[in-house]
């Protein structure tokens, strides 16, 4: 079993101090640990956060293995500082069976590189006409708790209803990619100046902030949990603030792109800016920031979403929607939130690991970093840099908007219960099964 | 000379009115008993089409050959090539054979900028989506300027789907940049949001735009739009934004009445209205092949070639 002893580690923006990992756990907090038996890695400068929770990832497995597997995003996860990952049901076959969930855990605990959560189609082939069977997936080895149709919004009123109702059983929560349809048909951009401009057609702050309005109220109407992906916009933040003072039980998430990137960047009609929701004006991007640092918005997550070159090699309009996020969410953070002062790092682990977890209703993951906790551990160097290089990547696609880009902070090491999955920046040698949960 | 022509935007003052004085010159040549001109001897023009444009291709066509040019129809709609990594490989394919440029017509607003990035030749943007059709506007002023004497000062009316028009969204950049002014005339449903941003007044009231208008251009009205919830009715679009004849007796006596073709008469403009002195429509057909002749001229051979982009 590994033991490893952090040496001068600071833990959330406090003094160093020693963090001894044994036996899966965290043995022991404090400065001047004997090491023991232990293998010492010196910390000096770098600062631990639980590892990151991410509670919206594609790994396209099984059926466009092409793009990304189990075992390339969950690396890359680990790279990014992830010890766990809620993987999005839009793969093919859908997640819309204890069959397929199980399938996508079992590839997550064979790979070791992070815990894999699968999400749950909320209907049958995420098709908005029935209801799957949830509880079917929540009882399987999978335990889902997370269900979502995320690509496609669950507009139908009721069916909405009946699932934020029906997954109350099991502690569940729907998390609703919220996009009308009708007003989004054939939409490639934010509608707004820059659309008008580039004539493409544009996807409406409305067509999502309508959604999350009814949702909301639905939610509070049935007494249930509702989780909001992706909230791209100034007046979705409005309507949550509102609902949230209300008592409705919402949470919400934001992408590191959202935080970071606005339309105009679509002016060369480069479709690695192609997303679903689409990138924003500046203003909304600094109303997203500012709710993540209320907490209005609840927690990061990565919409990480890989493509083959031939799917982003394109003209803008037949491209696919999606960008890669795993491996740079805590440096885009980390430029749009700490250098900023918005978030300090105890913020940043509470918006990326422990809201994420609490949400995801995840036992062991997300904290604290005391004695007895599982030892799922990231460790960062908040004074390093890191140029985006698309081809050292280790997801196995290459749309990222980041590409050539210079972000702070660099992640050094994750240790997924005790046992390192990354060390110096690079994936830990040992690999091999994690044991799942 | 830029290397490309991919919006109408990317003109200075002065190499727009560069190109049209070039095609002035170009119509001369027309008007010559041979019309033809040895300047692009040896040089390929490929005209790639991935949607049906017999007029403009053809344009683009007569320009190319009366410059010499060799020319190749490369019409992609039908085959196999409708989307995605299609676009790549016909860039691929035509930059093996050597074109020096591709003018290309594309229902994806956005392709020409995407094909620019593959082939080192030229490209002339000949119409993509929503969104830009450089040439057009480049004979529109042209025409203007033949018929008024001026484009500076001008007020000029775009009436019809600013929303989907490409042609609209060219003239207001190129207007903006002559000179003249531009005023959009449109049910509300078909003005895009965010067009605050643009060099153009808006107005829902065609009468009452019409008489300060020296230049009316009407748009065509695709059929898909109708019965797309943009307007109740073919009928009430032509009682409030067609023109008719006793619109265009609402207009000063020196105005003029354009349209990029193809037209819906009754629907938009009136037979008598298209047909009438003020029309310029046929004008600009002809002016369209001098135009395009200036371009591929300056982008190619002529004496502005060969700066980067």
């Amino acid at each position: 079993m590994s033991n490893w002893l952090l040496r001068n580690v600071t833990i959330l923006g406090a003094a160093p101090t020693d963090l001894h990992l044994a036996d899966g756990v965290i043995a022991e907090v404090g400065r001047g640990l004997a090491t023991g038996g232990a293998q010492v890695f010196d910390a000096a400068g770098l600062v631990a956060l639980p590892g990151l929770v991410d509670l919206h990832t594609h790994l396209r497995e099984p059926g466009r293995e092409d793009a990304e597997t189990v075992a390339s995003g969950t690396l890359a996860a680990a790279l990014g500082g992830f010890t766990a990952v809620h993987a999005m049901a839009n793969t093919d076959p859908a997640a819309d069976t204890a069959g397929v969930v199980e399938q996508v855990w079992r590839l997550g605990r064979d790979a070791g590189h992070c815990d894999v959560f699968p999400v749950g189609a909320v209907t049958v082939r995420r098709r908005g006409e029935q209801l799957a069977e949830l509880g079917a997936m929540a009882d399987s080895a999978a335990r889902v708790r997370v269900f979502s149709d995320d690509g496609h919004c669950v507009d139908d009123a009721v069916l909405m209803r009946r699932a934020l109702e029906y997954v109350k059983a099991f502690d569940g929560v729907v998390a609703q990619h919220a996009q009308e349809p009708r007003l989004t048909h054939a939409a490639q951009m934010n509608e707004g100046v820059v659309s008008a401009r580039l004539g493409l057609t544009g996807w409406p702050a409305v067509a999502e902030e309508s959604v999350i309005a009814r949702d909301c109220l639905l939610a509070g109407h049935v007494g249930s949990r509702l989780h909001v992906c992706h909230v791209s916009t100034a007046g979705s933040v409005e309507i949550l603030r509102w609902a949230k003072a209300k008592g409705i039980r919402v949470t919400a998430e934001v992408t590191p792109h959202h935080l970071l990137l606005t339309d105009d960047l679509v002016t060369g009609y480069d479709p690695v800016y192609k997303v679903n929701p689409p990138l924003r004006t500046a203003g909304d991007v600094a109303a997203l920031r500012a709710a993540l640092a209320d907490g209005t918005i609840d927690a990061v997550a990565t919409d990480h979403a890989p493509h083959s070159l031939e799917d982003k090699e394109t003209e803008w309009g037949a491209a696919a929607f999606g960008m890669l996020g795993l491996e740079t969410a805590l440096g885009v953070v980390a430029e749009a939130m700490v250098s900023t002062g918005l978030l300090d790092w105890a913020g940043v682990a509470d918006r990326m690991a422990v809201r994420p977890a609490r949400i995801g209703r995840l036992d062991g993951q997300g904290g604290p970093l005391e004695p007895g906790a599982p030892a799922n551990v990231v460790l960062l160097d908040p004074a390093a840099t890191v140029t985006v290089d698309p081809g050292s990547l280790a997801s196995r696609s290459r749309n990222t908007p980041y590409a050539g880009m210079t972000l702070p902070t660099r992640v050094v090491a994750t240790f997924l219960r005790g046992r390192p999955t990354v060390l110096d920046g690079k994936p830990a040698e040992s690999g091999g099964p994690g044991g799942g949960r | 000379m830029m290397r490309h022509l991919l919006s109408a935007g990317d003109l200075s003052r002065d190499e727009a009115l560069l190109v049209l004085d070039t095609a002035a010159e170009m119509a001369r040549v027309a008007a010559a008993p041979v019309k033809k001109l040895p300047t692009l001897r040896g040089r390929t023009v490929v005209n790639l089409f991935f949607e049906d444009s017999t007029r403009t291709r053809t344009s683009f066509e007569l320009a190319a050959k009366r410059l010499s040019a060799d020319v190749i129809n490369f019409s992609a709609k039908g085959s196999a090539v409708s989307k995605g990594e299609g676009l790549k490989d016909t860039a691929l394919t035509l930059e093996a054979m050597g074109a020096d440029a591709v003018v290309i017509r594309h229902a994806m607003s956005g392709a020409p900028h995407r094909l620019a990035g593959w082939v080192r030749g030229s490209v002339v943007n000949a119409g993509d989506g929503t969104h830009e059709h450089p040439t057009q506007a480049l004979l529109d002023a042209f025409t203007m300027r033949s018929r008024l004497g001026r484009l500076e000062g001008l007020q000029v009316t775009l009436v019809g789907d600013i929303l989907h028009s490409r042609v609209a969204r060219s003239n207001v950049l190129l207007l903006r940049t002559l000179g003249a002014e531009v005023t959009l005339v449109a049910p509300p449903t078909l003005i895009p949001v965010g067009v605050e941003d643009w060099p153009a007044q808006v107005s829902y009231d065609f009468d009452r735009v019409l008489p300060k208008s020296d230049v009316v251009m009407m748009l065509r009205v695709q059929r898909e739009r109708m019965g797309a919830v943009y307007f109740p009715s073919v009928r009430e679009y032509s009682r409030r934004y067609g023109l008719d004849a006793a619109r265009m007796a609402m207009l000063p006596p020196e105005s003029v009445v354009m349209h990029p073709g193809p037209m819906n008469r009754g629907m938009e403009i009136a037979a008598e209205v298209a047909d009438s002195p003020r029309s310029t429509i046929v004008e600009q057909v002809t002016n369209g092949v001098s135009v395009r002749m200036a371009v591929l001229y300056l982008l190619l051979g002529g004496a502005m070639g060969g700066a980067s982009e």
